[in-house]
């Protein structure tokens, strides 16, 4: 018997062996993984691998699980970093309809089948994002009726106010565009940067939000299918 | 980003220590990890999972951190490594404790050996998936996974436990 399974080291390992590892981890498509069960149920040569595999992949888990987790000295470190970087204006795109483009060009064939939809909802990004403008470019103020003078007087309005909240949000590959609209719909969200590395700037809302509150909105936007990340972008 | 620290630092971490054999260092790895990411969140290209670019990441820094570090400061701390407290493989052996002497001699094994059995076992990543993380073709993945598994089953014969295989 050890004779054998040296020769089966002496020669060239066989592509099926060599998949053995990925199987006892569960990570082969379904084709390699039947491919392997074949040959497995054929092989007792192989079986017997496989059983001495499965036996490294249980350890190196248990090694790892072994090792604990870092203290909190790193986390601190690391918003430390982040605290002492200089605060990043977003910057509304101004190739906006170029970002849209790249990002809806990574969905799957399925979900290009609602092509018809895309140019629509294109449109529609770009007139929110021209609209947004407008009113971004317009100071927020009220002008008095009852006092003339050379100039209005005006009083700015919400620019003490805090800003709404906003979030980084990247769409799951197979999201389809009828999905992204309605999750924006549901979550009064729009799109105010998009899409460096398929990553959206959602902005939530018109209003200011607790931290509590932002942070469960941030969890239920995570458990949504459409969404594959999103992190707090305040 | 709290959102994406507390979904994988541990790992990162975890494969950020078994890469470079220090608690201390493997932390700082991965404060900086997560740094970049916050910094370059937009060269992300969405083409494979986080944890896959995560994972990138900190394995390019580990080397970068053992590159930095002498050879026999390395030397100590293989000895002094992850298992401290178990057996050598030999008396884990004499113990009959074949579980307690694989998981030494998975320590013993070389860097690039070692990464890339956690990379399949433990962190569960493809062909394709190792292949991005590591910087090699997917075949030389395979075989080089192979060749570790070899060498461990070498090193656990000379412990004098015998598995079968090869």
């Amino acid at each position: 018997m050890m004779a054998t399974s040296k020769k089966m080291l002496e020669r060239e390992p066989s592509e099926i062996e060599l998949l053995l590892p990925w199987h006892a981890a569960g990570t082969l498509d379904a084709r390699d993984a039947r491919r392997v069960e074949e040959a497995l149920a054929r092989d007792p040569e192989l079986a017997k691998q496989y059983t001495v595999i499965q036996q490294e992949y249980a350890e190196t888990i248990h090694l790892n699980e072994s090792l604990g987790a870092p203290s909190s000295r790193a986390m601190q470190k690391l918003f430390a970093a982040i605290d002492g970087e200089p605060v990043r204006k977003p910057s509304v795109s101004f190739n906006f309809s170029a970002r849209v483009a790249g990002f809806f060009a990574k969905f799957s064939p399925r979900a290009l089948a609602w092509s018809a939809s895309l140019g629509g909802l294109a449109l529609l990004l770009l007139a929110g994002v021209i609209g947004a403008m407008l009113v971004k470019n317009q100071n927020p103020s009220f002008e008095t009726a009852s006092l003339s003078t050379n100039r209005p007087m005006t009083r700015d309005l919400g620019r003490a106010a805090a800003p709404p909240p906003r979030a980084l949000v990247r769409f799951a590959p197979d999201a389809r565009v009828a999905d992204i609209t309605a999750l924006l719909d549901n979550y009064q969200a729009s799109i105010v940067d998009g899409a460096r590395g398929g990553l959206f700037r959602l902005q939530f809302g018109d209003r200011a939000m607790g931290r509590d509150e932002f942070a469960g909105l941030i969890r239920r936007l995570q458990n949504e299918k459409v969404v594959s990340l999103a992190v707090d972008a305040q | 980003m709290q959102v994406l620290y507390g979904r994988h630092h541990v790992r990162v971490f975890r494969f950020g220590f078994r890469l470079v054999r220090d608690e201390q260092v493997a932390e700082d790895l991965i404060s900086e990890v997560f740094f970049d990411v916050w910094r370059q969140a937009g060269k992300f290209e969405g083409r494979s999972a986080v944890s896959t670019w995560l994972l990138a990441i900190t394995r390019f820094k580990a080397l970068s951190a053992l590159r930095r570090r002498k050879d026999a400061e390395l030397d100590d701390e293989a000895a002094n490594a992850i298992e401290d407290t178990s057996d050598d493989p030999e008396v884990a052996v004499q113990k009959k404790d074949t579980s307690g002497a694989l998981r030494k001699c998975l320590t013993a094994l070389s860097p690039e050996h070692r990464e890339i059995v956690d990379l399949v076992y433990y962190h569960e990543k493809s062909v394709e998936e190792v292949a991005e993380i590591v910087g090699i073709p997917e075949n030389t993945v395979k075989t080089r996974l192979f060749y570790a598994r070899k060498k461990m089953a070498d090193l656990l014969k000379a412990a004098g436990v015998e598995r079968g295989w090869p």
